[in-house]
């Protein structure tokens, strides 16, 4: 919060006493806010703490989870994992971004010509948006690779960002077709009635408009496919969790689990703060990121 | 003077309301028209069906002696002939106003863009706004902007102008500025079909004044007569209430 700022005034104008008793009581007030949440916050987390430091398996814990050694030990093989998992995030959300802008476009031409690409756009994100990821990534890790397709990658990299795209796509498309059908109509007529074509309203007037508005929350769906894009594990590509997963299978020491969550975190937390920035930029203000 | 706008016999319904019952219009080259009428009796909806934006359900419209309400004709085509005013300016706000004056003479007349900038630019010094040229929409008065979007439309040379109310959300004082634009168009030749609530701004520009009612052109003559001696009983009432 930051305190509301004195008004401009004048060179000459001085305050009145009204303004400065005023004043003086926002401050008091401010500063009492300030106190209460302060001590009430430190009492909770001592209370957490204390709760948790007390119980009679901490020790057992604290050598199993928190182990320092075994942390700079696992550090490097859990940050190469991780930079596996920022690039699939990367390619991912490149693909899913014009995949989901397509289907999204797709499912919102109008006209009974434009039938079959409605019906296909409607029933991906009905199929995909209903199927649990995990799903998706278990039947084309392990069911496409077996089809031997000649040309086709059998890695399970690669169908495994396959599926995050097929899932995420459905998402991000419906995003899309919010932000599209919020563009009021009147911007339609005006682009149509100076001439321009159905495809040139969408891409000039319509598009540009659209995105704009969407944009914190394909952040959020970001942000998400980060953490998700860990799922891939699952077919034994070594990302930061698969990484984690067998620095512990060493000594059973779950320390490289810790770490690979703080590094997520670390990842999230800027593109959280990013999106915050984005949407008040655009007015959306409250949106998110005040205490 | 050739015929530029015939509209016969058109019909255009909203679900079980008939706005527009059989109308008939004809509009010749350089002349200004103007239409009246209670809201709701088919101003704004005749506008939009000569531009296209609706669809009629039943007679017939020609621009320039070709029937646009065939469903052959080429839509964009027709709309580029036509330059439309609408009341809330429709600016694209994501836009900066020389790239919303450019859009149609770049994208739909393939102009080149060093020469469209050029044109925007002339007609921005018309309307008196060449220092807002880099300036977002949502920075500009109401005032500013319609006659933003004047330049917009006019810019592609149109045949025909059709202004919707674009005078009813501006301040007093900027209407006398929308007002001696579109006297000074007036001057030059351009035809348009303009409708307004504002009988005194009706009276000065028009050259034919169409009272809207019940769907059809109830009556209609030069101003003088239709606003200072109406022959229709219907016609009077209205003023009357207008002037009330």
């Amino acid at each position: 919060m930051t305190t509301p700022a004195a008004p401009a005034t004048g060179s000459d104008a001085q305050p009145s006493a009204l303004e400065l008793e005023r004043r003086r009581y926002r401050r008091g007030r401010a500063v009492r806010s300030a106190g209460i949440s302060a001590v009430s916050t430190l009492l909770l987390v001592g209370v957490v703490v204390a709760l948790v430091v007390t119980s009679p398996g901490w020790p057992r814990v604290r050598d199993t989870f928190l182990d320092w050694d075994k942390a700079v030990e696992s550090f490097p093989a859990v940050v190469d994992g991780l930079w596996l998992n920022i690039r699939v995030m990367l390619a991912c959300g490149v693909v899913i971004a014009v995949l989901g802008l397509t289907l999204a476009v797709m499912r919102t031409v109008r006209g009974p010509v434009a039938f079959p690409l409605r019906l296909f756009a409607t029933a991906y994100v009905d199929l995909f948006r209903g199927l649990p990821l995990l799903l998706v990534i278990f039947v084309l890790g392990f069911g496409a690779p077996a089809l031997r397709l000649s040309g086709l990658p059998s890695s399970a990299l690669f169908w495994g960002a396959c599926a995050l795209v097929l899932s995420y796509s459905a998402y991000v498309a419906e995003v899309f077709r919010a932000g599209i059908e919020s563009v009021h109509p009147s911007q339609r007529a005006a682009a149509r009635s100076l001439g321009l074509s159905y495809g040139q309203t969408m891409r000039h007037v319509v598009l540009p408009q659209a995105v704009r508005r969407v944009v914190p929350p394909l952040m959020n769906d970001l942000v998400s496919l980060q953490k998700d894009s860990g799922l891939i594990a699952v077919l034994g590509v070594i990302d930061a969790i698969r990484a984690a997963q067998i620095e512990t299978a060493l000594d059973f020491n779950f320390t490289p689990y810790v770490v690979a969550g703080a590094l997520f975190v670390c990842l999230t937390i800027p593109m959280a703060r990013l999106t915050d920035h984005v949407a008040r930029r655009q007015g959306f203000h409250g949106a998110g990121g005040m205490l | 003077m050739s015929e530029v706008l015939r509209l016969e016999g058109v019909r255009k319904s909203f679900g079980e309301n008939e706005v527009l019952r059989g109308l008939d219009l004809s509009v010749h080259e350089g002349q200004v028209v103007v239409l009246i009428g209670a809201s709701g009796s088919g101003k704004s909806t005749l506008l939009r069906c000569v531009n296209l934006l609706e669809v009629v359900d039943d007679g017939r419209i020609t621009l320039d002696g070709e029937d646009v309400t065939d469903p052959r004709v080429d839509a964009d085509a027709v709309r580029a002939r036509t330059g439309v005013v609408f009341q809330a300016y429709n600016l694209f706000p994501h836009l900066s106003v020389l790239d919303n004056i450019t859009l149609a003479p770049i994208r739909v007349h393939k102009v080149a863009k060093a020469e469209a900038r050029e044109r925007a630019m002339a007609m921005l010094e018309r309307v008196g706004l060449p220092e807002k040229a880099s300036a977002r929409p949502d920075d500009l008065s109401g005032g500013q902007q319609q006659r933003v979007a004047i330049a917009r439309a006019l810019v592609n040379q149109p045949r025909l102008m059709l202004l919707d109310e674009v005078t009813s959300a501006l301040d007093p004082e900027l209407v006398g500025e929308v007002l001696d634009l579109l006297r000074e168009l007036k001057d030059e030749g351009m035809t348009m079909v303009l409708n307004t609530h504002e009988m005194g701004f009706a009276r000065q520009v028009a050259d034919t004044v169409c009272f809207l009612h019940g769907g059809v052109v109830h009556e209609q003559g030069p101003p003088e007569q239709v606003l200072g001696d109406p022959r229709e009983e219907r016609t009077r009432r209205f003023l009357a209430r207008m002037h009330a």
